[in-house]
């Protein structure tokens, strides 16, 4: 438990110190060689990942859905009475209906994982974190439990723990008192790199059909970044620049 | 400088029952908000009426309350300081004791309100500084050590002279406190209710109502107990400057709703709160608007209520019914109304997308802001009685 937890909380801290480490011989060894080099590099291409998805809304069921949020349950170890308003989701199904056609559609929502986090900004502490690979976390180490994180979420995505937990798993380090949300299966991407798969888009993608990719946002040639350029997506509340890391299509 | 001189400030002495019986009745209750806090942290928040969707409730309108409150109650020691008003120069001891006291009260409150207030020592040292969260933390403790060395310099009569620069320094500081403290609502950009620059200046008039509320309350109350004389031109003027706050917070709550309803995307939240949101709407216009505004104000105005002590005292408390009310529609009806994620379509999930959230406190959460704010009135009590803060007496002046 510990060397995964470890793994999780301390990534960004070893990240950190390698770039600076990189940045540092960059400017001892090869002084005129590199004269300029751009402030955002890191947000358009660089070797840097940043992991997202793309749900393709149009190839999900109602029990695809479903699917997705207990594959999330079983590899977390959270469950949610559906008629508490105090259980926490890390995932959920979401119906939605045009109000003028009727027609109606399912959706996975979790955290979107966004470029510009509003949980990370407003957080006193600096529990929500961003790693460099996009990917938004909370340190439960250093969360008070003040939610205003979630209170500035557009997306609903966090969930704060209002009873004492038992029998959790290695991989999903959880506590009363602070706040959670989807880690994009940190553990499963941290072990397996771009080869990963998050336990929701498993849950629902088979030999002959997907609906969930997973994959570098910022390797133009992933298939992720290839699919988004031939079909595109919505990103969920564009309007307020944040630049999610989860983009659907079909809506 | 003549009033400063010829004025004289004592403890309260008085040991009547009903003196000592207030103050037994504001320590237990404060207790029990405490206990009430250590049972929350132990069974966890699922005991309270916060869910979440509704992630604060009714401990954050008591806080919010406090700390509003508190810097405005900081007010009448600034006109006495920064503005040279020296009619107002024996209420400044007061009114720098009673700030600091709600200030801690409605602290405690947030902190015990906490998901892990055995945390505090994190919050003390790890400082994300584009939170504005992070910078109320310092803001506060700021405006506590301030006050505290303002105060001194005032009650010590050879730092007297540095008391004018200390009183702008506090006056200076608790305007930037006030809007950080909207400011919190007022950086939610993703929650109609919120997202408004106006929210910083509405804090900021109606920290100078429900402070001035509060001591024209505690002013009576501790002057009666003691006996002490409390000519009525020296309330004349806090029921002008009360009446003024008043109208101020109106003025800015109008112009906020205007603003709001111009936009069409607005609309629905407006119609929410304005017409068809139950609680919020019964609240809004009969609590925060009827009672908390217009009554008041025609209280504090009426020609025939002008010498009536208790019209004030009414007066005062009617504002701070108002201010629960205006709160708590501002933090509990903000939440309530649901995030617009899929503008558009008709939202249904498995966590209360797309519907009003329903919220009903507990009783924990509402005796924890009891406790704070009892709490915080006890300091002020017993502030005034070891230290010499309040004067001996308020005559009629002599023109």
């Amino acid at each position: 438990m510990a060397t995964e937890l470890d793994n999780i909380e301390l990534r960004p801290a070893r990240r950190k110190f390698l770039k600076s480490a990189a940045a540092l011989a960059t400017t001892l060894i090869a002084p005129g060689v590199i004269l300029y080099k751009p402030g955002h590099a890191s947000n358009t291409s660089s070797n840097i990942p940043r992991w997202g998805l793309l749900i393709d809304t149009n190839a999900l069921s109602e029990s695809d859905v479903d699917a997705c949020v207990s594959a999330c349950q079983r590899e977390h170890g959270w469950e949610s009475d559906p008629d508490s308003r105090t259980d926490a989701q890390w995932i959920r199904k979401v119906k939605l209906t045009d109000a003028e056609s009727g027609h109606q559609r399912f959706l996975p929502m979790m955290c979107l994982h966004c470029e510009n986090p509003p949980c990370v900004d407003v957080c006193p502490t600096g529990a929500s974190f961003k790693r460099d690979d996009g990917i938004v976390l909370v340190n439960k180490h250093t969360c008070i439990g003040c939610r205003y994180c979630m209170m500035a979420c557009p997306y609903k995505a966090r969930s704060f723990i209002h009873e004492p937990l038992k029998d959790q798993l290695p991989v999903a380090p959880r506590g009363k008192g602070t706040v959670e949300s989807c880690t994009l299966c940190v553990h499963r991407i941290d072990r397996d790199g771009s080869d990963a798969i998050p336990a929701c888009a498993e849950a629902v993608n088979h030999a002959d059909r997907k609906a969930i990719w997973f994959g570098d946002l910022h390797d133009p040639q992933s298939e992720i970044s290839q699919r988004l350029q031939a079909l595109g997506a919505v990103k969920l509340r564009a309007d307020m620049g944040l630049n999610p890391g989860v983009r659907y299509q079909g809506l | 400088m003549k009033m400063q001189s010829s004025m004289r400030y004592a403890e309260i002495k008085t040991s009547t029952a009903n003196y000592w019986g207030i103050l037994v009745v504001l320590a237990v209750l404060a207790l029990v908000g405490f206990a009430a806090a250590h049972h929350m942290d132990t069974e966890g928040h699922h005991i309270t009426g916060m869910t979440n969707q509704v992630v604060w409730g009714l401990p954050h309108v008591f806080a919010i309350f406090l700390i509003v409150a508190a810097s405005g109650a900081l007010n009448l020691a600034s006109i006495a300081s920064v503005f040279g008003k020296q009619d107002y120069k024996p209420l400044a001891r007061f009114s720098a004791v009673l700030s600091i006291a709600l200030l801690v009260g409605g602290l405690a409150i947030l902190l015990l309100d906490l998901g892990r207030p055995d945390r505090l020592i994190v919050a003390m040292t790890y400082y994300n500084f584009k939170s504005i969260f992070a910078w109320n933390i310092i803001l506060y403790t700021g405006f506590i050590v301030i006050v505290l060395a303002y105060l001194w310099l005032m009650m010590e009569r050879r730092m007297y002279k540095w008391s004018k620069p200390a009183g702008l320094l506090a006056f200076t500081w608790r305007l930037i406190l006030t809007p950080g403290t909207g400011s919190i609502f007022g950086f939610l950009v993703a929650r109609e209710a919120y997202d408004s620059a106006l929210l910083a200046p509405l804090f900021i008039v109606m920290s100078f109502a429900f402070g001035l509320a509060i001591f024209i309350i505690l002013l009576m109350l501790s002057f009666r107990l003691d006996q002490r004389e409390l000519d009525s031109s020296h309330l004349q003027r806090l029921r002008k400057l009360l009446g003024l706050f008043t109208a101020a917070v109106l003025y800015f709550v109008i112009v906020f709703h205007l603003t709001k309803l111009y936009g069409t995307q607005n609309h629905d939240f407006e119609r929410f709160i304005l017409l068809d949101g139950g609680i919020y709407t019964l609240l809004f216009w009969i609590f925060q608007i009827g009672l908390g505004n217009l009554l008041p104000l025609a209280m504090l105005y009426a020609p025939s209520l002008q010498r009536s002590n208790s019209a004030l005292v009414i007066a005062s408390l009617l504002v701070i019914v108002g201010a629960f009310a205006q709160l708590y529609i501002i933090i509990v009806g903000g939440q309530a109304y649901p995030l617009n994620i899929f503008p558009g379509y008709i939202v249904e999930s498995s966590f209360f997308d797309g519907v009003i959230n329903a919220y009903t406190p507990s009783l924990w959460e509402f005796l924890l802001g009891i406790g704070g704010v009892t709490g915080a009135v006890l300091i002020a009590l017993l502030g005034i009685r070891v230290l010499p803060i309040m004067p001996e007496g308020l005559p009629a002046e002599v023109q």
